[in-house]
This record gives C-alpha cells, structure tokens and sequence, in this order.
C-alpha cells in the first residue's frame, strides 16, 4: 500500500526546529533557572527522534552525517578536560573558573566554565540516545 | 476567592484525567487508548499550568513546553505503530 504522510512529514520538517531552539533555550539557561545539558540533550534527541519517526532511518543519517558514538567520546573527553584543567594549574580537580565579560553584542555576560562541562553532558546524552534509538532501529 | 477557583478547576482536570482513564482501560480498539492518551496528556499539562498559578511560579513552564512535546512525539509514535506495524523504518520503499 503506498501511504502518503505529508502532513506528518510537513508538520515534523518544521516543529523540528522549534524543539531544537528550545533545548538550546533550556541548556543556555541551565544556570539560573530549571533545565540544563541533560533536559537540553533529551529534547535534542527527541527532536531528532520526531525526524526518524516522520520520515525513514537512512534519510535522516544522510541528512545529518553525524557519527554519534565519536560525539559521546568527545562529549567525555570535554566534561573531563574541563574537570583535569585545573590540576594543570595547581588547584583541586574540578575546580571552575568564570569572570565577566563585556561582549560587543550581548553586552557584559558572566562565562563559567561549568559551561563546558554541561555541553559536554550535553553531548553524551544525545549521543547515548542516538546510538540506543539507532541500533534499535536498524534491528530487521 | 482567586484559590478555590483555581482548586476546582484542578479538580476538574483530575475528573477529566480519571474520565480519560477509564476510556483508556476499556477502548475497544487501539486508536481509543492512543487518543485516551493524547488527552491525559493535555489535561495534565493544563493541569501543571493551573499548579504554576496557584504557587505563584515560573519554574514549571518549562515542564509545561517539554510535556506538550513529548506527548506529541508520543501520540505520533503511536499512531505510527497502529498505523504501520513498525516505528523506525530504514529505508522507505514507495
């Protein structure tokens, strides 16, 4: 039977992005208010999980071309690197740093490097969901 | 006055969830558990809405946007799988 889903496939094309703003809202304001990387990460996925839904497995990894196993280690490798710094510079593992800034368009920001790590969190969790969603999928 | 109407409109919601419920336990068929579903969800996030109000805070917006969303992705799954028989498939073949 040849189905037609282009309401779906419309639909999906464009909530995608918003999902995907709106994780970045949540990771970005992980500091000062609920959210973080994992909440942040869990929406990117599932953004991604409503393309595969909409639309088939090997036409959302074209479209994509991400290797998400390489994500999760390099996901690893920053939230550790942002751990092990410090020791480099003589204070306790874990150590944060941060300062104000004055950026030409955001005007003065506060940059923590917690930051770094959350991005790192961030990246091992959609690169964790990714890999258990795909090699589900791929399952014939 | 602004509290006991925000108390009844929540336990209306629950009626409705527990109305939802029942048509959940008893649908005949799948697509009346899936919409079952779908309004459990919705009445859950409004719900959460009314919740927000009466303690006087913005800290679950948020949970109120992620849970229209994955109740969404939800829904859509479901259908999907009642539809087709199968959620991700690899390669498209019409």
């Amino acid at each position: 039977m040849k189905t037609n889903d282009v309401l779906l496939q419309f639909t999906a094309k464009l909530v995608f992005f918003m999902i995907f703003l709106f994780s970045v809202h949540i990771f970005m304001a992980g500091h000062y208010t609920p959210g973080g990387g994992f909440v942040g990460g869990l929406l990117a996925a599932s953004a991604i999980v409503l393309l595969i839904l909409a639309f088939d497995l090997k036409t959302v990894q074209a479209g994509f071309r991400i290797n998400y196993r390489i994500m999760v280690a390099i996901g690893l490798v920053l939230a550790l690197g942002t751990a092990a710094y410090p020791m480099l510079d003589g204070k306790p593992f874990f150590t944060h740093y941060f300062d104000y800034f004055d950026l030409p368009f955001f005007g003065e920001t506060s940059l923590h490097t917690a930051m770094l790590f959350d991005a790192g969190v961030y990246l091992v969790v959609v690169g964790v969901t990714m890999t258990i969603i795909q090699s589900i999928g791929e399952d014939e | 006055m602004m509290e006991k109407v925000l108390l009844l409109a929540l336990v209306l919601f629950i009626v409705a969830i527990a109305l939802s419920l029942y048509r959940l336990v008893i649908g005949p068929s799948q697509p009346d558990r899936a919409i079952a579903l779908d309004t459990v969800g919705v009445n859950l996030l409004s719900a959460i809405a009314i919740v927000s109000v009466l303690l006087s805070t913005k800290a679950f917006l948020d949970a109120i946007l992620i849970l229209g969303i994955l109740s969404f992705i939800g829904t859509i799954s479901f259908s999907k799988y009642i539809e087709r028989g199968v959620l991700i498939e690899r390669k498209r073949n019409d």
